[in-house]
């Protein structure tokens, strides 16, 4: 088959609907490696859309390739989790090896080695993606291999099946993970109850999103179920987010890849309580290899008439699709995760309206996170009375944990809310811990004094993400590997986030360098206040969290990296002539220039 | 229009109807919140951030939200300016702005705001971004170093004159951009007419006429004669 019959099977399969457009970019990608000028063209024509749009959407996310990529492209995932499992030196030799420049595709066009946003295996890393097959436990001796492999070109196919072997880790049980329900026991439950009875029991269960804000699932299943669908395509939608961006989080990972029948039935009674037919699951890239196996698993619901229309013997109608997306963090926050699906870049909107009155194609939409879905499943099966027993007055029920970072046991721990932080990192083998990275950069860095806090939306709200740091690790040098990752991400739509996440990466750079200054903690304290006041969404808002908690709580980590003065100047006199001593192999004394401080 | 429905700006009593923003009924009414991506004729984009006011103490973007009967709004508080010069000057730095040598100088709205708010310096190191000129076009030269993102092209070219030669797309400070809507990438290979809304539409100097420089001069031009904030009526629908 010939690339543009390739190209336009893809599209026709997909209806040549421009709403797609991920899924499209990303099947021909596949094929192709790249998506080319010509492709971009092509497909632009063949769903109708301005060419301008379709690269508009091809170049947002870091998982589409505009420009030719290595054969062998090569992904470190960089999260603070992996750097502490020595990632950089792996790269390093990697790049050493193969003599390439960490972002650049080598001559020869064989292989491209760089770094990529946490890619959700923080409790088995060093962790990776090779052509975005996604790879756990890198050690020097296997980088060695697999450089010889990729020399070899060896289809990926053909490398050691366990190098890319993913464990679930589960530490910790509780009502959810430990659930003794068949495929079909809740649903049917809920069926029996009918959707205004179900979201009762929903609201007097008082579960709330497990996304980290908490927000109450029956408030938002009402106002969706509540609100009417516009026009020729009214419809209801149930949007299962597992887009699992959260650096330090990868419990969504295990639930899809243990529990997916779980997950799939509670996006079903979410369809019946809100009326809805169409439910869709936005895996996130990194997680393309669950893809089959999640398919599967819908497949043989299917065939068990837990899908499809007449759901077991009644007339309810619901389905699922999945939708793969391509490297963008921002695409958790629902309403830009809601345009991803629509195949635009993942911009988050102005709001209101809010999704549940108009989200995917402008109709009534539930968002719901991965574990909000599941857990709705046990209130459907064992009734609100039970589960309000599990947690606290305020969070009822239980949080999974993904545990990382400096303990012996790293993995998934689920408890009832209300455990308090030095529980989790006994429990784990956790010890001589300064600081609790709590649900992620964009969360709550908690150290040892607030130990005794507890895990609740009344006290520390989380998505997950619980990065254990012991008292070897430089706290200075996690908040500056989030700053980077919040550039990286930032969408780019507002002001305030675009420019900001650059300047606070920027200077906290410099501090590292150890030319900041007092002046430089002011100046990120000045645009914490800013980005957190100004900010188009919940990115730009706490993007300087872990800063701003840093500097609070370790600022010793920062003070003795700066100069003793009062300014101190981004520019290195020295520094500036590194080019031309590169340049000329000179590295002499005459080649240098000594700065003033120094002198 | 409803009696109820005044809002305080600033302490001064501003009229509106429903439905309308903030933004909106204060440019009506004559009073000057600053702003870079709102234009009048156009939904709100939202992105500039430099509306911010403080909505009963909150924050909130002036074009993007509505009046409210009884609503009490801060808009040219010492905070408030404070954060629009940092934003502005985030626009300087993360841009390649060099005025004296811009054709725009004058009648530009990010000077003349800069102007306005009183910034001094640009404060931050500069990014000094890598942003390719495009002189394809017959009529038009594109100049991106000064691209702002407010997407006003955009909206016009596809609500105006229906043809979506621009569009907004990328991530974040290294790939946010203009996408022109050809496989080359170039201007001269769309439908693009110096006729356009979307020609004579950017705040700034990105969108400009080629063989027209400095038919006024410099000293005459919209912002030599009055401030920004005393050209509101002006704007206004």
């Amino acid at each position: 088959m010939s690339d543009i019959d390739m190209i336009d099977a893809v599209v026709d399969r997909h209806r040549r609907d421009g709403t797609r457009l991920v899924q499209i970019l990303r099947e021909i990608q596949e094929q192709l490696g790249w998506l080319s000028p010509a492709t971009l063209t092509r497909v632009a024509d063949a769903v109708g859309w301005p060419r301008a749009e379709v690269s508009g959407t091809a170049s947002f996310y870091s998982f589409f390739h505009k420009r030719p990529r290595g054969r062998y492209c090569v992904l470190w995932s960089d999260n603070i989790t992996d750097r502490m499992l020595g990632n950089a030196d792996l790269m390093d030799a990697m790049c050493k090896k193969l003599w390439l420049e960490p972002g650049r595709v080598s001559e020869d066009g064989l292989v491209s080695v760089n770094t990529t946003s946490c890619t959700g295996m923080c409790d088995q890393g060093p962790a990776l993606l090779v052509n975005y097959r996604a790879m756990t436990r890198m050690t020097q001796a296997r980088l060695g291999e697999m450089v010889g492999l990729i020399r070899n070109e060896t289809p990926i196919a053909e490398w050691p099946a366990e190098w890319f072997g993913v464990e679930d880790n589960i530490r910790r049980k509780d009502i959810l993970l430990a659930h003794d329900l068949v495929p079909g026991q809740a649903l049917s439950a809920a069926l029996e109850r009918g959707p205004e009875k179900m979201l009762a029991e929903i609201k007097d269960a008082r579960l709330r999103g497990r996304g980290g804000a908490g927000f109450s699932t029956g408030l938002k299943w009402e106002a969706c179920r509540n609100a009417e669908g516009h026009g020729a395509g009214a419809a209801h939608y149930v949007v299962c987010n597992a887009d699992e961006g959260e650096p330090g989080t990868f419990k969504d990972r295990v639930l899809l890849t243990s529990y997916a029948d779980l997950v799939f039935e509670g996006m079903s009674i979410a369809g019946l309580v809100v009326g809805a037919k169409k439910g869709l699951l936005y895996l996130r890239g990194e997680y393309r290899y669950l893809l089959e196996p999640l398919e599967s698993a819908l497949a043989v619901r299917r065939e068990a008439r837990l899908l499809g229309k007449n759901i077991l013997g009644s007339n309810f109608e619901f389905d699922i699709e999945i939708h793969l997306g391509a490297g963008a963090y921002i695409c958790g926050e629902e309403s830009a995760l809601i345009e991803s699906l629509e195949g635009k870049p993942g911009r988050p909107r102005i709001r209101p309206p809010f999704p549940v009155t108009k989200g995917y194609l402008g109709q009534p939409t539930t968002v719901n996170n991965v574990e909000t879905l599941a857990a709705s499943c046990l209130i459907a099966a064992h009734g609100s009375e039970w589960y309000a027993q599990h947690g606290t007055e305020k969070s009822t029920g239980t949080k999974i944990l993904s545990v990382s970072g400096d303990c012996e046991r790293p993995g998934i721990y689920e408890y009832p809310y209300g455990v308090t932080v030095r529980q989790v990192l006994e429990d784990c083998g956790a010890t001589d811990s300064q600081a609790v990275q709590n649900s992620g950069p964009s969360g709550v860095c908690v150290a040892e004094a607030e130990f005794d806090r507890r895990i609740a939306f009344e006290d520390l709200p989380t998505a997950g993400a619980f990065m254990v740091f012991d008292e070897t690790r430089d706290m200075f040098e996690v908040a500056r590997n989030f700053a980077h990752f919040f550039a990286h991400e930032s969408c780019g739509f507002c002001t305030p986030c675009r420019v900001g996440t650059t300047l606070v990466r920027n200077m906290m750079d410099k501090i590292a360098r150890q030319h900041g200054s007092p002046y430089d903690i002011d100046e990120l304290f000045k645009l914490h206040r800013l980005m957190q006041g100004a900010s188009h969404c919940g990115l730009g808002n706490s993007a300087c969290n872990p800063v701003f908690d840093t500097l609070n709580k370790f600022r010793p980590a920062y003070e003795r990296r700066l100069q003793s003065l009062d300014y101190e100047p981004a520019f290195d006199l020295d520094a500036a002539l590194s080019q031309a001593r590169q340049m000329t192999g000179r590295d002499d004394a005459g080649a240098h220039l000594q700065n003033e401080a120094d002198a | 229009m409803n009696a109820n429905n005044i809002f305080q700006l600033d302490g001064e009593d501003i009229p509106f109807r429903s439905g309308q923003t903030i933004m909106q009924a204060a440019t009506h009414h004559g009073t000057y919140i600053p702003h870079l991506c709102w234009h009048p004729d156009f939904a709100a984009h939202g992105s500039c951030k430099l509306c911010t006011v403080k909505v009963n103490g909150r924050f909130g973007s002036s074009c993007t939200t509505e009046a409210q009967p009884g609503m009490n709004v801060e808009n040219r508080t010492a905070e408030l300016d404070d954060k629009r010069r940092t934003l502005l000057q985030m626009f300087f730095v993360e841009g390649n702005h060099f005025c004296p040598s811009c054709e725009k100088s004058g009648n530009c709205t990010l000077q003349a705001t800069a102007y306005e708010l009183k910034m001094m310096s640009p404060h931050f190191d500069m990014f000094y971004p890598d942003r390719p000129v495009d002189a394809s076009h017959p009529d038009i030269l594109l100049d991106f170093n000064r691209c702002i993102m407010c997407s006003l092209c955009v909206t016009a070219s596809r609500e105006v004159d229906g043809k979506n030669v621009f569009a907004m797309g990328g991530r974040g400070i290294l790939g946010r951009r203009i996408h022109i809507n050809s496989e080359s990438g170039k201007l001269a290979d769309t439908d693009f007419a110096a006729t356009d809304r979307a020609a004579s539409i950017c705040p700034v100097g990105v969108i400009l006429r080629k063989r027209k420089g400095f038919a006024v001069p410099i000293g005459e031009r919209k912002y030599d004669l009055a401030p920004i904030s005393a050209q509101v009526k002006e704007a206004a629908p």
